[in-house]
Order: C-alpha cells, then structure tokens, then sequence
C-alpha cells in the first residue's frame, strides 16, 4: 500500500484567536502551531496502521510556507516515511486540492486520506475536491477504514441521523474523523529519525483561487449569567419560556 | 443568477436542513431578481416533493431513478451539474450537513465554483458575493468572498430563517443518464440510530461532562434531555473513555453545535468545547464547581450536584409541559 496523508498547520486548540491588520490577518504571534487534529489523529495514525498490518508506505503532503516544516516533520516524527510541501501560500480549498492533485497524479498512490476539515478555516472541501479534479470515487467523514490491500477498502462513514458501510474500489479519496483510531505520541527513536526523513519542496502549478477571505469578526460577548439557586429549577424553566423563549 | 438547491431526502422525507437550504435559496434568488429551482434525487413521494413549495421555491426537479437511493457523491455530482447546466444555474446551495459536505466539494471541483461551506447568513451582494461563515471552529466569523462566475453556498444547520407559505411547488422529472457501473462507492449496510435527534439539526441539546462520573449516570441526561424533546451530547473526555459513543462528541475536534438552547451538566467549558458550541443562542451551565469556566460563556447558571439538580429540573420541565398542553 501507498498511500498519501495530507496535513495542514493549525493554531493549537487553545489557543487563542485575534486578528490583525485591520481584521484581515489571522495574528499568529505567541500561537502554537500543530499538525491539524484529525488530519494526525485519525487520517495520519490510521495509515501508519494499514502500512504497520499490510506493509507499505506513508507520504505526507502538505500545501504552504517554509513556516509548516516544523509541522511537517511532528507529523514525520509519528512514522511517515517522507513529506512533499508545495511552497505556495494555501489561502483557497481549491486552489490547495489543484496543488495535491498534481503531486497525486505523479506519486501513483493506492489511498488519498484527508482529515474531515481543518479547525482554522473549517472548509472540510479539499479531500473532495481532489477526487474531483483526479476523478476518484471519495467518501467524506469516515469513522472506520479496513482494507486487505487487495485493491478493495471497507469504509463506514456518518450520515445524517446513522452510519453507512461501504466498500470503494481503490484508489480512492477518504477523509476521516473520530472513531478512525487512536491519537499517538510519537516515540524518541522515530523523533531522532524525523530530521533525517526526506522533505521534498516543490513549485506550485498554475491553477485559480475561487475564494478569498476579506475580513474577520469575533463574537459579541455574552452580556453575562444570570445565577439560578439549585432549589429554584422551576424559576430556570420560566427564563427559558419567558426570557429566552427557547422552550 | 439563477439558483439551484440541492433538497437532500432521506428515505423519501425532508428534514429541517433541506427547508432551511430551500428557504435560503428562494430568498437568495429573491435578493438577485432570479428564480429559484430545487433538485431532488431517488424514491420520493411526489406529495412531499411538491410541499417544498412551502418554503417558496416554485419548481422542484426530481430524478426518480431508484440507484440513486444509495448515495455515491460522486454520482450525485455529476446529476447535480446536468442539473446546473439544463438550468443554467449560477448559484447552487446545498444544506451543510454530512451529505451536502460531501458533494459539495465535488460540484466545486467540477465547476471551479468557489464554495462557501457553512454559510450563516444570506450573502452580501453590494459588491461582489460576500458570505459570512464560521472559523476556527466558531471562535470568530470570516467573510469569504466567492471569486469564481458560478458560485455554491452550503448553509449551515440552524443558522438561517425558514419562511413559510402555503403555496405548492410544481414537480418536473429530470432525467440523466446514470449507470450502475457510474457507482464506485457500494453501500452495503445502513444503520439508523431511531429515535435521536441528529445533533447538528437539534434545537435543543442535552450535554454531560466528566462530572457525571459514569456512563451509568447517563439516565439523568437522557430523562432530561426527553422532557425536552432535545439531543444528546457530550464533551470529549466522555467520548474518548467510551462512556459514549464518539458521534455525541461535540467541541472543536468533535462536531460544532448551534442549537436554540444548550445545557451542559457536569462540564467544566475548556475553550475546545466552548469553541464547539458557543454559536448555541442561550447556554444553560449546571455545575458544582462555582469557578468552572462555562460559566463566564453562558446565560443561565446553576451551582449544584448534577443529581440532584438535574432530575429537579426534568420534574420541572415535564410539569410545564403538562401545563401547556
């Protein structure tokens, strides 16, 4: 098996969000940066268990600056055996799928797994917009993923209100969430060997932005709690009928 | 700029995240001096096609082949751009749920149509084509402009408003040629979860936390959480100890929440979980710890014992209930 992770640099989860220039800038000063969760957590650690079952390799890609390379090679410290970063600024999903689908086409994989969106931007479209553009069957929020490595993969995904089994002919372009597997701490050997494992830097090609973000608000503070005696619940009852009219 | 909305059924019914998706594209039509048309795709009964019409959309196109009663993306897309071609459709708006974040993307790739996944409001229209969505994971918004000629907007669950009227909307079929061989996903089992609310449509959710100390103290949520008619979730140290299962979890590497009322017992609010629901309109905390952080987010507190309170309040709830009937 070969198959193709791709990961993306997000804020670490609490980490706290501001913006600059005029609200037009993500402010990634004093942030911590991590490997996007579910791209690590369940699209990464899955694959190095289909490469650990079945044999084969895991590739990591990943579409941005000389600023994701630490990024890259967390991800490379938890068994991946090598990484391709496109140096091109990743503001548009399309535009990023176009990236990793050129990359795809020539690495001639068995598996495209992504993870089901990122939490900076929430856009949860790349992973299908690769298999558009390559024409590749994909199946988006996958809670589990078997193969044998016979050509043939068993995936059972969320739908609204239940689960779905279903089986997909390989190559395919599976995006994962919870459920997938289990979170990993990469070990001391594998973070030694990360520094040493290929990180290939290649060229954009031409493809077109189809979005762009023109600004960014935050949420109105909430005016403040109104504190209910545990004794008084009939009086919560009537704030959420009369005051909020929620029930 | 002709609209065309994707009204995802589910074995021949429509939920709450089509009306909203069908409602938003009628008013976006609206805005733009357009018209509005719907696509329904697989075995559906006409009666229920045509009271889309409710939501102000005059003419729904349905392709009734049975294959497409199993869900393949990849074919769905491909009807749904027959679809935008025979109507020369320049707006497509999906419902942001667990089918339309599949076709989507595959509908933008076919297209190079900028898509805006998780719309929460009707777009902005002065000067290009401005919507405003939710980022890093409902801690602040972004307006996203859609650069492309043709454009998809997907609206997400419970954020947009539904208008009503009693009209009807006229069914024409619509016909494509589709294959078995066109299927590279096989659906080889479907199992439902009856009787739940799926969380991202609820309007009301019930969430517990590390505070109720065992999967076997689930009952008070679950008592509560019927009284209500609501959902139920939980925070992620409960999914990840499987005390529940993991399609409860909600927070920011869960699933994000934007229900009319949260109420989160026994859960301290680390920003992760905050992040995942602070989109909620009010926000009840019940907790013991007068200093658990949830508090500052919310709208309604209680400090007490969850087992004590909790069922209070069911009691509560189930005596107004009675009362308004």
């Amino acid at each position: 098996m070969k198959i193709l992770v791709c990961i993306s640099k997000t804020p670490d989860t609490t980490a706290k969000i501001t913006f600059t220039d005029n609200n037009t800038k993500f402010d990634e000063q004093g942030v911590q940066f991590i490997v996007n969760p579910s791209d690590e957590w369940y699209a990464l650690v899955r694959a190095l268990e289909l490469k650990e079952a079945l044999g084969g390799t895991v590739h990591l890609i990943t579409v941005g600056g000389p600023d994701n390379d630490p990024v890259i090679r967390k991800a490379l410290a938890l068994g991946a055996d090598d990484a391709i970063r496109v140096d091109t600024d990743a503001s548009d999903g399309y535009y990023v799928a176009a990236q990793i689908a050129h990359c795809a086409r020539e690495g001639g994989y068995d598996l495209l797994l992504t993870g089901k969106e990122t939490i900076d931007y929430n856009g949860s479209g790349v992973g299908g917009m690769i298999a558009g553009i390559l024409e590749l069957p994909y199946i988006s929020l996958a809670t589990k993923l078997e193969t044998e490595g016979n050509g043939e993969a068993t995936v059972r995904r969320e739908i609204e209100g239940g689960e779905e089994v279903c089986s997909v002919k390989l190559p395919a372009v599976i995006s994962c969430m919870k459920g997938m597997a289990e979170q990993r701490i990469a070990n001391v050997r594998n973070i030694m060997m990360a520094g040493r494992k290929p990180l290939k830097v290649v060229e954009p090609v031409d493809a077109d932005k189809l979005t762009e973000i023109i600004s960014f608000t935050l949420p109105e503070p909430k005016s403040g709690i109104k504190m209910i005696a545990p004794d008084n619940v009939e009086e919560l009852v009537r704030l959420l009928h009369e005051e909020a009219k929620v029930i | 700029m002709p609209v065309l909305i994707f009204a995802d059924q589910h074995e021949g019914t429509f939920r709450k995240a089509a009306f909203e998706a069908v409602s938003y594209g009628n008013s976006l039509a609206r805005q733009l001096g357009s018209t509005a048309t719907a696509i329904v795709l697989g075995t559906c009964e006409e009666q229920n096609i045509r009271a889309l019409g409710n939501f102000g959309v005059p003419k729904v196109l349905h392709h009734t082949n049975s294959l497409l009663d199993h869900f393949d993306p990849a074919v769905y897309a491909k009807v749904i751009c027959q679809a935008v071609e025979q109507e020369s459709a320049e707006v497509i708006v999906f419902s942001h749920n667990f089918n339309g974040k599949a076709i989507a993307p595959l509908v933008s790739a076919r297209l190079k149509a900028g898509w805006v996944a998780g719309a929460l409001a009707l777009p902005d229209t002065s000067s290009g084509f401005v919507v405003k969505k939710g980022v890093f994971s409902g801690k602040a918004f972004a307006q996203v402009k859609v650069l492309s000629e043709k454009k998809i907007v997907s609206v997400n669950p419970n954020s947009v408003p539904v208008e009503k009227t009693d009209q009807q909307a006229e069914v024409i079929p619509f016909d494509s040629q589709i294959q078995e061989s066109d299927f590279k996903v096989k659906v080889t089992a479907t199992e439902t979860l009856s009787g739940t609310v799926p969380l991202p449509e609820a309007e009301i959710i019930v969430s517990g936390g590390r505070g109720l100390k065992g999967p076997e103290n689930w009952g008070i949520v679950e008592d509560l959480a019927k009284a209500l008619g609501a959902g139920t979730a939980c925070s992620r140290p409960v999914a990840d100890s499987g005390w529940r299962p993991h399609h409860e979890h909600v927070g920011q590497t869960g699933i994000t929440v934007r229900p009319n009322l949260y109420i989160a017992i026994g859960i301290s609010g680390a920003i992760q979980h905050l992040a995942g629901v602070n989109g909620s309109k009010y926000m009840v905390v019940i907790n013991k710890d007068p200093e658990a952080p949830f508090f500052k987010a919310a709208d309604y507190g209680i400090v007490g014992d969850a087992f004590e309170v909790v069922p209070r309040l069911t009691k509560a709830i189930e005596a107004f209930k009675e009362k308004q009937h």
